[in-house]
């Protein structure tokens, strides 16, 4: 049951092979006997899941069912939920439930979706391990003595474990794609304004988008039919035409031109992980892709000049974290000023403190032209690279991430170290770019991805990419033990 | 770039982060080796360059100037931590 396609389970449950309350209750049990070896959710929605199902079992009987109508998905606790608790991996939110549904959420609800539960993740999505998690980190079901990967690895890890068909998740530097590629697994995510922010708990505006973690391309391309779109109450969505990413999928991938950036298999990449991603492009050229190497020489710059732009954002985002209006407010505050101070202190864990106060720093009189006006012009040079590298191709390829999973612990003192990781994947949001990864072939049995970068608004394009290779390979079907 | 315990003490005030002596010290070698990293920007010369603000370059929308959220206090109040007669409480501000 837990192996089967979105397009299965959607036909299977019009035939009535199995109900939706049934389906629900398998994923539902299937949490609770494995997820304490993962901790990848934080709640289980247990009774609003059951209720649901049912009612998508009356309308699959009725005939007038959605696209999604019965099938289970689990939530990115990021995205506001109205009366299921919405933490965002922090104390500061532990109390929180939110008064609306966000956009995504309400788009996937209304074409049938059945939540299961909101998934764990980095706090406020500041991480790359889900070590920053005040709900403890998750464990990597392909070996737990690692990490998903982050910040959506909750969500990666319920995925690549069975334990949901499909999850949502966010990217701000690579916390989609990453924790797919060290999980085993596909995520998309998209350009930045194709899917609605509104209810998505904000970290940096600039550069966070909602996307999918699913098995298969094609089960992503079901789920992103839905929730990509214009959406009005969000200021920075995209008011561009969504086409059908199902429809795209098997178009013929003769005449691909694949780039290959020398920048992204230079010093820095295990020379396993540059083998089996060279592999998978010889794959490409056996389905008529023609392969050219290519160069985005602002690549070294990206994680600084991310690193004053995310925590800039940051800082100005997570203000309204104030003890007053919602979440954690501080005992017996003195004054004004102690509770805020104090509210704030308890309620953000040690990740995010350090984000809000390098933000703080760089937009502080005296050195915002220094920093932050130096990376905003910076970025253009970093997103002039593509544009210069679209014209001579039709997609980017590369690792998505320099090593496979690493220990629980190994740079969780180190944030610099950390922040280093997501290296490949960080110049595609500051670009806006939407981006891939899928899973090639493991190096010491632990998973591997290939990054998939395409031009802006071609997510259909990355998705029947990487749907044609996932037609001719098996990576992608790999279930880790005791998870299978 | 290296930051002293005194601009620590700063920033967190600017951000309203109360913090523990002893990790001020901790932040103060965590945030200089970020800011270390963050000055590899400098060598790049960008005199000219427009700072890009928006990845997509959009203009903001505008929209007519009429409500279009209805009135629910009390359901957002009811996740405040402390409010009375339809207003948030705060320690007192003013003698």
């Amino acid at each position: 049951m837990q192996n089967k396609t979105i397009a299965q389970l959607a036909a299977e449950l019009r035939l009535r092979h199995y109900s939706s309350v049934e389906l629900t209750q398998h994923y539902l049990e299937r949490i609770q006997r494995l997820d304490p070896q993962l901790n990848s959710f934080i709640t289980v929605a247990a009774e609003s899941a059951l209720a649901a199902a049912a009612q998508a079992d009356r309308a699959l009987k009725r005939g007038d069912a959605g696209p999604l109508t019965g099938i289970p998905i689990a939530h990115k606790d990021i995205f506001c939920t109205a009366g299921v608790k919405t933490t965002c991996g922090s104390k500061m939110l532990h109390n929180f439930i939110a008064p609306y549904d966000a956009t995504v959420v309400e788009k996937l609800a209304a074409a049938g979706a059945v939540m299961l539960g909101k998934t764990n993740m980095d706090e406020f999505a500041m991480g790359s391990s889900n070590e920053t998690s005040f709900y403890g980190a998750v464990a990597n079901p392909w070996d737990r003595s690692r990490v998903p990967g982050g910040s959506s690895g909750g969500s990666a890890a319920a995925v690549a474990a069975r334990l949901c068909p499909v999850a949502t998740g966010t990217d701000t530097g690579g916390s989609i794609r990453q924790p797919a590629a060290l999980c085993g697994i596909t995520g998309i995510k998209p350009t930045y304004g194709r899917c609605s922010r509104w209810g998505m708990i904000a970290f940096a505006s600039s550069l966070d988008q909602a996307g999918v973690l699913a098995r298969s391309a094609a089960d992503a391309a079901f789920i992103l039919d839905e929730m990509a779109g214009f959406d009005e109450r969000d200021s920075t969505s995209a008011e561009v035409p969504v086409p059908d990413y199902v429809d795209a999928l098997d178009d013929d991938l003769h005449g691909l031109r694949i780039g290959l950036p020398q920048e992204y298999f230079a010093a820095g990449l295990d020379p396993r992980i540059a083998t089996v991603i060279q592999d998978a492009i010889k794959e490409y050229e056996r389905l008529g892709a023609t392969v050219h190497d290519i160069s985005l020489p602002n690549t070294p710059l990206a994680v600084p000049v991310y690193y004053v732009v995310a925590p800039a954002e940051c800082s100005s985002n997570l203000a309204r974290f104030d003890g007053v209006r919602y979440g954690h407010r501080c005992d017996n505050p003195l004054d004004l000023q102690d509770l805020y101070t104090r509210s704030r202190a308890e309620g953000f864990g040690a990740e995010v403190q350090r984000r809000i106060l390098i933000g703080t720093y760089v937009l502080s009189a005296g050195y915002y032209d220094a920093y932050y006006l130096k990376a905003q012009q910076l970025r253009q040079l970093i997103a002039d690279d593509f544009k210069r590298a679209f014209t001579q191709v039709d997609v980017i390829m590369g690792p998505t991430s320099p090593t496979t999973a690493f220990p629980l612990g190994a740079k969780h003192n180190d944030p610099v170290a950390m922040y280093l990781n997501d290296i490949y994947t960080i110049a595609t949001n500051l670009a806006g770019l939407p981006g891939m990864s899928i899973p090639v072939a493991p190096v010491d049995g632990l998973p591997v991805g290939l990054q998939m970068i395409g031009n802006y608004f071609e997510e259909a394009r990355l998705l029947n990419i990487a749907h044609r290779l996932q037609q001719v390979t098996h990576w992608h079907q790999a279930a880790p033990a005791g998870f299978e | 770039m290296s930051l002293a315990r005194s601009d620590i003490d700063k920033i967190a005030h600017l951000a309203r982060l109360g913090l523990a002596p002893a990790q001020a010290d901790r932040l103060a070698a965590d945030l200089s080796n970020i800011l270390t990293l963050v000055a590899a920007m400098d060598a790049v010369d960008t005199s000219g360059v427009t700072p890009m603000a928006h990845p997509l370059h959009m203009a903001q929308r505008l929209r007519p100037d009429q409500p279009t959220e209805p009135e629910q206090r009390a359901l957002f109040q009811a996740l405040a931590p402390l409010t009375a007669s339809g207003l948030y409480l705060v320690p007192k501000v003013i003698d």
